[in-house]
Order: structure tokens, then sequence, then C-alpha cells
């Protein structure tokens, strides 16, 4: 099968993988960051993204503002949405078992989706153009869309002021305490709403990113848009080790790179590519239950 | 505070819930002054556009044929999400719920083919319009269809193919999760590896799923097979994806496909990188080729007088409704299983789309097609080809 693949398919294919699996990192990482703090798989993560990517349609196709506000109004309303479903579904289940706030998360997922059908329709709407992004430019017989190499750059740029947050400043802190223990967090004066508040607002904010850039590369915005690639994320989080960032930019970066050199050097299986994040998931799971970045936890009794 | 809050999120979850579900669906007595007929058709997820266009000329034809036998016809339009396992219970529903007399729809095959064994058992006719698979209606006397089937589509698209774009070498892009996009490729093939002679004249395959959305691997396996022609036969939106990302990696192949194309979010996703596709298809509006087909142009551009064109999914709508009714005229009665002996003997039935006789198959016999491409963003008609 890989007889006649030139160094240059195989280049043009890591180019792929590359702004292929940065796009999964960034909308790993919210999933990753919501599990670390509130031990939540938080299942309407992939329809935030696509809320998102209707927020940017509307800005520019519908109401002509330029890209630079809507990307603004986009980011700020994605966080909103976040922080708002925290508030009303996910917050009253604090305290229930586990399984409530799961089963909420799902309903908020068919929730969002739902609401987009009625409000959108389930066709698809085409994403606006953005030519300087787009066009081509070519190095040989490679081809290279500015936006594939935009992608990897403001997910390393996101992650790096994530981890900065995280590690240096007081929120930061505050995040970490809660995600280490809850309730002493609590006892000793964090400010818990506040915290989950901002997580559930970063991680938002990043899945708005993720779609805008999603939308530059792959330029249709449909109702059901979030379900596949929400899925493929949570798993790149889970390969990574889930609740840790450079997890799930890591376990982004080889899913992505794995579905396109799997149809590099398999033709044959090309319709195959969803079940391959899988089957690594279960490889990984098999032999790093916490993933590969994750630490082993000790059951607290 | 709290409880208000979760008793309204789960009150707004059930309300959107039902909406979902029911889609037009009207509760009525089952009084014997209405005939129901269902509409089996995907409005939401990714087949939406198409079943939409379905629907216009369903509705359409309602309009102008109201009543049949001295009663109203009641269009009950049922949402299959786009979606196999969703496809059956919508036509279960239609039937045991709504209690419909026949079944009209569903845009795709392996949507059709999923009702399949539902309108079999429960006796009860359906019609398909623009579902082309062989699969249908095949051991099912209970499926009839008023298109053409994917064997002769295949081989209208492999002469284009070989004579008109004097291709020696083609790619094939599939969608493997629909039996329509599959079945159209290999009879595609067979009559192109028969045409040019050379069995390796496919010199590419790639496959995807439907709701897709990255297609640079595949397509970049494709650059470097370097075909004359690539055949896409596959959903709108994947299709006008895989157009625009082949275009960005540099790849010049004109691209061709099967009817499933011609829908506007075809053009409005794709944008100026799918002019130049050619696909076949079913009905030309500019050229319509019976008085029906007339009639049906005028009162299409009276009932949606912004349409740019006029999809051939929609006159056979148009089509798949009115032959319905006049079986249902023949038969004399609103019983399912009279009105299925009556559609499995339609003869010269004068639709839209042409004259339909049904065959032993249940098939319409058609011998034409209507090629039409991209051009300026708009679909238009270049040539009609017929095979014998």
């Amino acid at each position: 099968m890989v007889v006649g693949m030139t160094m240059e398919t195989f280049l043009q294919q890591l180019i792929n993988g590359l702004s292929l699996g940065s796009l999964y990192a960034l909308i790993a990482i919210g999933y990753t960051m919501v599990y670390g703090i509130l031990r939540l798989i938080n299942f309407a993560h992939g329809d935030i993204f696509m809320m998102a990517a209707y927020f940017t349609y509307f800005g520019i196709a519908v109401f002509f503002l330029p890209w630079y506000v809507t990307f603004i109004i986009t980011i700020g309303l994605t966080m909103l949405l976040g922080v708002t479903i925290e508030r009303v579904a996910y917050r009253p289940l604090r305290d229930a078992p586990k399984t409530s706030l799961l089963i909420s998360a799902i309903g908020v997922s068919f929730l969002l989706e739902n609401v987009a059908n009625y409000l959108f329709s389930g066709k698809p709407m085409a994403f606006p153009e953005f030519p300087l992004l787009t066009t081509p430019f070519f190095i040989g017989g490679l081809s290279i869309q500015p936006v594939s190499i935009v992608i990897p750059i403001v997910a390393f740029f996101l992650m790096t002021a994530l981890l900065f947050v995280i590690n240096k400043t007081k929120i930061g802190m505050a995040m970490r305490a809660v995600a280490v223990d809850y309730d002493t967090a609590k006892l000793m004066g964090i400010k818990i709403n506040g915290v989950i508040s901002s997580t559930f607002a970063i991680g938002s904010g990043l899945a708005a990113v993720g779609a805008i850039l999603w939308c530059m590369k792959y330029p249709s915005v449909l109702p059901l848009m979030g379900v596949v690639p929400g899925l493929k994320c949570f798993i790149a989080a889970v390969i990574g080790g889930i609740g840790n960032v450079k997890g799930a930019v890591l376990g982004g970066l080889i899913l992505g790179f794995s579905e396109v050199l799997m149809v590099a050097f398999f033709p044959a299986l090309t319709g195959y590519r969803d079940a391959i994040a899988f089957v690594i998931l279960i490889v990984i799971l098999l032999f790093l239950p916490n993933g590969l970045l994750g630490k082993k936890q000790v059951e607290k009794v | 505070m709290k409880k208000t809050l979760s008793l309204l999120l789960s009150m707004a979850m059930v309300v959107t819930m039902v909406a979902g579900c029911s889609g037009g669906t009207k509760t009525s007595s089952a009084d014997s002054d209405v005939i129901k007929i269902g509409v089996f058709e995907p409005l939401t997820g990714a087949n939406a556009a198409g079943g939409e266009l379905e629907v216009e000329g369903i509705k359409l034809a309602n309009q102008l044929r109201p009543e049949v036998l001295g009663k109203k016809v009641e269009l009950v339009i049922a949402d299959n999400k786009s979606d196999k396992a969703e496809a059956t219970t919508a036509a279960a529903r239609l039937i045991e719920k709504d209690k419909v007399v026949a079944i009209l729809g569903s845009w795709g095959s392996s949507l059709s083919i999923a009702a399949g064994d539902v309108v079999k058992t429960n006796k009860v006719p359906a019609v398909a319009l623009s579902a082309t698979n062989p699969q249908v209606t095949a051991g099912n006397d209970y499926y009839f269809r008023v298109c053409f089937l994917d064997p002769f589509q295949g081989t209208v698209m492999a002469n284009y193919a070989y004579k008109n774009l004097k291709a020696k070498k083609v790619a094939i892009i599939q969608e493997v999760s629909n039996d329509y996009s599959v079945g159209l490729a290999k009879f595609f093939t067979d009559s192109f590896t028969k045409l040019s002679g050379d069995p390796n004249a496919i010199v590419a395959t790639g496959n995807y799923n439907t709701g897709d959305q990255d297609f640079n691997g595949i397509l970049t396996n494709i650059k470097a097979a370097n075909p004359d022609v690539i055949f896409a036969p596959g959903n709108f939106t994947e299709s006008a994806l895989i157009i625009k990302q082949a275009r960005a990696l540099g790849i010049t192949a004109p691209f061709i496909g099967g009817d499933t194309w011609e829908t506007n979010e075809f053009i409005t996703v794709g944008g100026a990188d799918v002019n130049g596709a050619v696909m076949s298809t079913f009905f030309d509006d500019t050229n319509p080729l019976t008085e029906a087909g007339k009639t049906f142009v005028a009162e299409y551009k009276k009932a949606y007088p912004n349409s740019a064109n006029i999809a051939a999914v929609s006159a056979l709508g148009y089509d798949g409704y009115m032959m319905t009714l006049d079986a249902i005229e023949r038969a004399g009665s609103a019983d399912p299983v009279a009105i299925r002996d009556a559609l499995a003997t339609t003869k010269d039935f004068e639709g839209a789309t042409g004259m339909i006789t049904i065959d032993a198959n249940g098939d319409a016999t058609k011998n034409q097609a209507v090629i039409k491409g991209v051009k300026d963003g708009k679909f238009t008609y270049m040539d009609t080809v017929t095979i014998d």
C-alpha cells in the first residue's frame, strides 16, 4: 500500500495531520479542564463548540460585523454560554451523585443540538471565507493553507498562556487547589463558585477559538457538527491523561496524526478512520489506565 | 430558585424533544373524510436540504390536487433525521400511529432501504422519489419508485467521463456509510472499466463517512495518483467540502457526481470552487419534456418566486404524489393493498419528469438522464442523455 508514496505526499500528510491534531487539542483542553476540577465529563462541550460556530456565522454572514469584532463577540458569548450551562444545569447538582451530573450534561448536549436544529434548521450554512488564510501557497508540490500554520501556532500560544494562568496566577492556584481536594479548598475560603465559573469560561473560550479555526478550514456549519469532534476530543483528553492540559494537547496531536497517517498508509481503510480513534484509546488505556501524562490516582476513603 | 431553574430546564428539554420528534404530525381522529399520506423525509441531520426539496414538490402537488375520491388528502410529515435507525421508527410511526395509506420518500437510498421491511410487513405501499439504489425496490412488492436507477446513472456518468472528458484514469471518492454512494461508485466503475477496456482505469479510491469534514488525507493520496477525472457521488455538504479541499491542495482534475449534488447548499458551501462540477440528474426545469412538467414549473415559480432553479428532486416529489393519487383513484379505495395493486399497474402516467410506467420490480422505466453543471454559481443544463 505504501508503494508509490513520495516524500512530497508524506510531507503533505504530515501538514494535514498537524493542523487537524492542533484543532483536536484546542477542544480537548476544555474537556480536560472541567474534568480536572469537577470530575465531570462535560458532554455538552462539543455542542458549545457548535454554538460558537453559529455565533461566528451570524456575526459575519448575517450581521456583517467585521471579523475581529465577531471573534471577540463569539468568544464572549461562548464563555457566557459555558458559564450559564454550569450555573443552570451543573451547579444545582453539585452535591448529587456524579451520575446525575453526567446525565445532566448529556441532557444539555441534546438540548443545544435540538435548539440549534429548531432555530437554524438542519441545513448546512456556508461559513464565510477568509481568503487571506485559506488561499493556499505552494512549496514545490506541497500545498499549504496559511490557516494550517496558524492553527498550531494559536494552539501552542493558548496552551502556554493557559499553563501560565494555572501555574502562576492566583485563580490558577485556586483551580489547582479545587482540583486536588474540593472540600478542603472550600474550607480554606476559596470561592468555589467563582473558580468553577472561570474554568467553564476558559474551557468554552478555547472551544470558541477552536470552532472559528475549524470552520475556516472546514467551512460548513451544522447543528450536529460538534458531535464527532466532541467525541474525538474527549478521546484525545483521555489518551493524554484527563485532567492534564499538556496531556490533552498531546492526545489531540496523536489522534490527528494517526488518523491522517492511517489514511496515508492504508488508503483502503479510509472509511474506518473514526474507528482508529477508539482503537488507540483502548490500546493506551490497556497499558496506561491514566493516559499518557495522567497521574496515578489514589482513591480517597 | 434552584428548583425552579432545574424545572424550567427539564421542561425546555421535554418541549424540544417533542418538537424534534413529531415534525409536522397533526393529531386527528381516524375520520373517514380524510386520506392520510405519509411523507417520510430527512428534515434534520446531514441530508436535511435534500429532504426539504422533496417536501416542497410534494406540498406543491398537494395544493394543486388536494382531494381524491371526494376526500381531502392530508400529508403527515415524519422526519427520519438522516439516520437509518430513526428511519425505521419514523416509517413505523407513520403506519401504526398516523394510519397513513401510502408513504412518499425518502431522499437517500439508505433511509428508504431501512424502511423497506416496515412497509412490507405492514402492507402499506411506499413510493421512493429520488432513491436510486436498486435495493430499495428489489424483493419488496410494496416499494415503488419514480426515478431512474444507479446502474443507469453510473453508465451515464461513465460515458460522460470517457467520451466528453476523454478521461483514461479516474479516482473515486465514496461515502461508505451510504448505500447510494457505494452502489453508484460500483456501477460507474463497472461501466468505465468496460468502456475504456482498462481494468486498472480506477487509479485511486477514497472512502469517508457521512458528516466527515476533513478529507485532506484521502485527497492527498488521490493527488499522488494524478487522475484525469474524480467521480465523487455522495451527500452534498461533504462533496462540496471535498471539492473545496481538493482545490486548496492544488488538484485541478474535474469533479463529477450524481443526483444528490443538486441542492443549493452544494453551491453555498462549495462557493467558487464547485464551478465546473458536473452531475447527472432527473429533470431540467428550463426544458420540461411533458405537459405535466410545464405545469409543474409554472406552479413552482408561482409558489417559490425566489428560487434560483428548480431541483429535480422537487419534481420527483411532485410526481410521486400525483402518481399515488392516480393509483388511489384507479383503485377506487383508500385501502393500502388496493393502492399497492394500482401502483404496480401504473402505465404511461404523465409525470413532470417524463412518462412513468412501473415495471415488475416496482421501478419506473426511464432511459433519459439530464446532465447539469455548476456555472457561475448556478446549476446549468448541459445535455440530455438517452441510453437504451
